[in-house]
């Protein structure tokens, strides 16, 4: 079973994440950059079923040069090889460019599964494996906290607001996984070594046939207009326990009409 | 004036809040018109309460085919009858099943698409909270028309001064085979009692490492429970196996945006508040004076939980 992981290079959530003043993106010169940490779920399971069924591993991204970096510390986990889509009309891509691109690297890759995480935590459309499905024609199983593979048929428990579904269909199809469907490994430092040597094909817009005028921000379907601050919330009233806490607590429910 | 499209979503028959969101902003932009898509049976049985709120029509894919597989079924139905009554805009929540139809729907018509607003103006123009509440967007679609998916608890959902009653249309639509590639093979509810859907509760009450382990959670279920509330977690709690892990609220569990935010035993990382930061009123109760939390919290009470929650419980119960 081959398979192809989708890898997101985004700004480290734990850190301040800002939007440039010129154009309204998101401003990754400064951001501490990291992969997006759902990504490294769909890794370590397309490295379970690899240890179970065989086959091969290749992770993809798009995204500028400093992507590289998110790159080698994927292939550290364990991947064979990777691919990465550059080009420097890419950047500003809307969602609805960015799976266009990602889906005419995957037909000419032609993988029996694309795993990647549920939702990438700058942006958290949660949309691109359904429009990957949509454009590929293929099965979308989405927010699995559970995969089982027997043969070609995929079966997944996909995470609901009300418990769970069990979805199934049949290879090829696009899996995006919830951070509850396993426990990553950390990359050992042979993994590390070996990751260096590894190959990484890099595509640009010729090589998938497509017009730069479709991609990055002048083919974007959606724009920023403007951005601001959110005015910073003021702390309130801070009170230590003096044993009349929990009464206090209760007092200011009651002022602001909660009982 | 033009319809706004309101995509339905609704557990046996019960609307969910963020649908009746969704109608009460459809009715500043245009004329609300319901999209109602499952099973059989499924429009008559929240027409009245969708009339109430103003849909003066019901558009129906009833079908065992669109209940029956993933997305797909209710995209195709959903884009045929955009192409047939050309919407001044389309609403879908910011759910997951909302965000994956509206992707496949930009797909199919190359139409721009908003995620997680919390507003819409009669221009086009969005409003969007972004990295974890701390930058407010405003961002419009510059391809078609007008495709977003709200955020929970945007906005207080209100009856129309007059109940509209719907009437029932059905949607035409052909599925082909690619729409019918991922079947729903079983639906398993998860107890989680009486209390409300964490993203669209008014008041939430949250445990984190604090409250140290998976009994001490009926502590923080007790508070909930008496202010009708539901329950949430943090990441910590439910790495801890505390709690189960669809009631974390944060960056990589659920947004929530409720009236009313209790933390309990929460340090309040910027993990936590990317999911709660944007809570009407929150409060916090820590025994750490210098956790985070409080810089956020309207009232906070530095203390032991375990003393703390258990005289309010006590507190609220007098008051009956």
């Amino acid at each position: 079973m081959n398979i192809v992981v989708l890898v997101k290079q985004v700004p480290d959530s734990g850190a301040e994440r800002t939007l440039r003043e010129s154009d309204h993106t998101v401003d990754r010169e400064v951001a501490d950059n990291v992969i997006n940490e759902m990504d490294d779920y769909a890794i370590e399971e397309a490295l379970r079923l690899q240890e179970a069924h065989g086959g091969e591993v290749t992770v993809m991204t798009m995204g500028p040069q400093r992507a590289a970096e998110s790159i080698r510390k994927a292939l550290s986990m364990g991947p064979d090889k990777a691919v990465h889509i550059r080009d420097d009309a890419l950047a500003g891509s809307c969602a609805l460019a960015t799976s266009a691109v990602l889906a005419a690297a995957l037909r000419d890759l032609n993988p029996d599964l694309v795993l990647c995480g549920a939702e990438a935590t700058d942006g958290r459309v949660q949309a691109v494996p359904h429009m990957l499905s949509e454009r590929l024609g293929i099965a979308a199983l989405t927010g699995a906290r559970k995969l089982t593979v027997d043969g070609s048929t995929l079966t997944v428990e996909r995470q609901t607001d009300e418990g769970y579904e069990v979805v199934v269909a049949q290879a090829p199809a696009v899996v995006s996984v919830w951070d509850t469907i396993n426990e990553p490994r950390y990359p050992s430092f042979k993994g590390i070594m070996a990751a260096k040597k590894k190959p990484v094909t890099e595509l640009s817009l010729a090589d998938l046939g497509i017009e730069p005028s479709e991609v990055g921000a002048a083919g974007a379907s959606s724009a920023v207009v403007d951005h601001r601050g959110r005015p910073p919330r003021s702390a309130g009233q801070k009170i230590t326990d003096e044993g009349d806490g929990g009464a206090k607590l209760v007092e200011f429910l009651a002022s602001e009409k909660f009982v | 004036m033009s319809e706004v499209l309101v995509v339905v979503e609704q557990v046996d028959g019960t609307l969910k809040k963020v649908t009746l969101e969704m109608l009460t902003l459809a009715r500043e932009l245009g004329e609300p018109a319901a999209v109602v898509m499952g099973a059989p049976g499924t429009a008559a049985s929240v027409a009245d309460k969708l009339g109430q709120y103003g849909a003066t029509r019901i558009y129906a894919a009833e079908s065992e085919e669109i209940d029956g597989y993933l997305v797909s079924p209710k995209a195709a139905a959903l884009a045929a009858l955009v192409s047939q009554v050309q919407p001044a805009a389309v609403l879908l929540g910011a759910t997951q099943e909302g965000k994956e139809i509206a992707g496949r729907v930009a797909v199919k018509l190359d139409n721009g698409l908003l995620t997680d607003i919390s507003g819409l103006a009669s221009d086009g123009t969005a409003t969007q909270v972004v990295f974890a509440g701390s930058t407010i967007v405003t961002s419009k679609v510059t391809r078609g028309f007008p495709l977003a998916t709200l955020r929970p608890n945007s906005l207080t959902p209100s009856p129309a001064e007059e109940a509209a009653s719907p009437e029932v249309t059905p949607i035409e639509f052909t599925l082909d085979k690619s729409d019918t590639r991922a079947r729903i093979v079983e639906r398993v509810a998860e107890a989680k009692g009486a209390r409300p859907e964490l993203t669209e509760a008014s008041v939430v009450v949250s445990g984190g490492r604090g409250v140290g382990s998976a009994e001490n959670f009926t502590l923080v279920e007790e508070l909930a429970d008496l202010l009708g509330g539901a329950v949430g977690a943090s990441r910590a709690a439910t790495d801890s196996g505390f709690y189960p892990h669809q009631f974390q609220v944060g960056q990589t569990g659920k947004t929530v945006s409720p009236q009313l935010y209790i933390a309990l035993g929460i340090s309040g990382a910027i993990q936590h508040r990317a999911g709660m930061q944007t809570s009407k009123t929150i409060v916090a109760v820590n025994k750490d004076a210098e956790a985070p939390i409080f810089e956020l919290a309207d009232f906070g009470v530095i203390g032991d939980l375990f003393t703390v929650v258990p005289q309010t419980v006590e507190e609220l119960r007098k008051r009956g």
